[in-house]
């Protein structure tokens, strides 16, 4: 018979991307177990973020400040902003290292499935931010699903008064990519972005 | 319960953590939902991009269950289509007018081929709008609510055709229509031709064509709205609204660019 604070932490815990009933009990047990290594530090950090986390008001990102450390880093180039989906998606451009601008996270995508409209993303506020004279260009890094370029097409259209270039992500091979295992889709992408050399 | 069958994909929605419910449109059974074990996986997701030709299988228990879907591509269309923003927005309208519009599990042989030429045609044509027009004309006939073209409701006349009716879905002539004509909704020629053989009205430029699309648009518009969709408390999806809106931007097209 389990505790109803322990029952009620495996429900919690079983609700988190990855995680079942059974492996949340798994985890519920280890953390009990730890509780000075692991549960205590981990209870502190939850508070930590749920006090002091909120979304950039600039750019939507996370941060426990606002605006948010990416907007306000002097060394970022501000005449560029990646516009990318989530939160997850600046995640992983920061984690390449490659991109030095600023950002723009949307919060989703156009999607009639979900009742996702415009108005419902961080386009307004993208737009206003276009409309700077230090903006030079926007960088549309969206999904290469439907509704990921439905979105990009949506806001490059949104973006036609603006002073500022518009350009998207090139969709195609992988690196470390083999044609043989590729899909008919993405070949024939790859083939459309074909570049000069 | 088991079929295999081959289907357009409509639409996808996430379930749960790894799975999909996706609708697709089948060639033998009409439009038919199920559960997609990994659909929102990454080595799946890709299949089930609206616009995609697959070959499905459908297993369930009982008929009226949800059952389970398994996919294999067999042409990867949505992937032609991401980088142009009008063929995009064709195929969004397209499988989001066939899901809102068509009743789950009713064979519409019909429907499936047009849509299979619609997707081809999108592909490959220049005056796609015009076949896209064409096929929402066709699921309205299909459904029961076919319009009327072949002559004018209050003459007979089968030439000078210009209008149609709001209420009937009949056409009317332009010297017939009278006081009327402003209530009713335009007819483009491109319709009028249409199973005749003429091909006489085709629109000679883009800008035509657009402004063309666009009033067949809003006829068959009309009539999904009215005749199928009102009964239910629906509404045209969002995705036929942007398809309605890119070409309701005439200022925007160059009049004298050719149709190819």
């Amino acid at each position: 018979m389990r505790d109803g604070h322990i029952e009620r932490l495996i429900q919690l815990l079983a609700r988190l991307p990855g995680l079942g009933p059974r492996s949340a009990r798994r985890a519920a047990l280890h953390l009990v177990k730890r509780r000075d290594t692991l549960l205590e530090p981990l209870a502190r950090a939850l508070n930590a973020v749920a006090d002091a986390v909120r979304p950039c008001s600039t750019c939507g990102n996370l941060d426990a400040v606002d605006p948010c450390g990416v907007c306000v880093d002097g060394r970022r180039d501000p005449s560029r902003i990646c516009v990318v989906e989530e939160v997850a998606d600046l995640w992983a451009l920061e984690r390449a290292g490659v991109f030095r601008g600023r950002y723009q996270v949307l919060g989703g995508t156009l999607s009639a499935l979900d009742g996702i409209g415009p108005e419902d993303l961080n386009i307004a506020s993208l737009i206003a931010r276009a409309r700077k004279p230090e903006v030079r260009e926007i960088i549309l890094a969206l999904n290469a699903t439907v509704d990921g370029q439905t979105t990009t097409h949506y806001i490059h259209d949104c973006l036609a008064a603006c002073d500022v270039d518009v350009s998207q992500l090139a969709h195609g091979v992988p690196v470390g990519g083999e044609l043989d295992y590729l899909d008919d889709g993405t070949i024939g992408a790859a083939l459309k972005s074909r570049r000069r050399m | 319960m088991e079929w295999t069958d081959e289907g357009i994909v409509l639409s996808a929605r996430k379930h749960g953590e790894s799975s999909a419910i996706a609708q697709l449109l089948t060639g033998h059974r009409g439009r038919h939902a199920g559960l997609v074990r990994g659909g929102a996986g990454r080595r799946i997701r890709g299949v089930l991009q609206p616009g995609n030709q697959v070959s499905a299988s459908w297993r369930a228990r009982l008929a009226e269950h949800l059952g389970i879907l398994t996919v294999e591509p067999m042409r990867a269309r949505a992937a032609n289509f991401l980088s142009d923003s009008d063929r995009l927005a064709g195929l969004s309208a397209a499988c989001a007018v066939a899901e809102v519009v068509l009743p789950e599990r009713q064979p519409h042989r019909g429907t499936y081929e047009g849509m299979m030429t619609l997707l081809d045609e999108i592909e490959r044509s220049e005056s796609w709008p015009l076949v896209y027009v064409r096929w929402e004309a066709g699921l309205l006939a299909e459904l029961g609510f076919g319009l009327d073209l072949g002559s004018c409701a209050r003459t007979g006349a089968e030439t000078g055709l210009a209008y149609v009716s709001p209420r009937s879905g009949r056409a009317v002539g332009a010297a017939a229509a009278g006081e009327y004509r402003d209530r009713l909704l335009p007819l483009p020629a491109f319709l009028v031709a249409d199973g005749r053989g003429a091909g006489r009205a085709l629109p000679a430029t883009l800008g035509d064509l657009r402004d063309a699309a666009a009033d067949g648009l809003a006829l068959t518009g009309h009539f999904l709205a009215r005749h199928v969709l009102g009964d239910r408390g629906g509404a045209l999806p969002p995705a036929r609204a942007r398809l309605v809106e890119r070409f309701s931007r005439r200022n925007t097209i160059p009049s004298d660019i050719s149709v190819r």
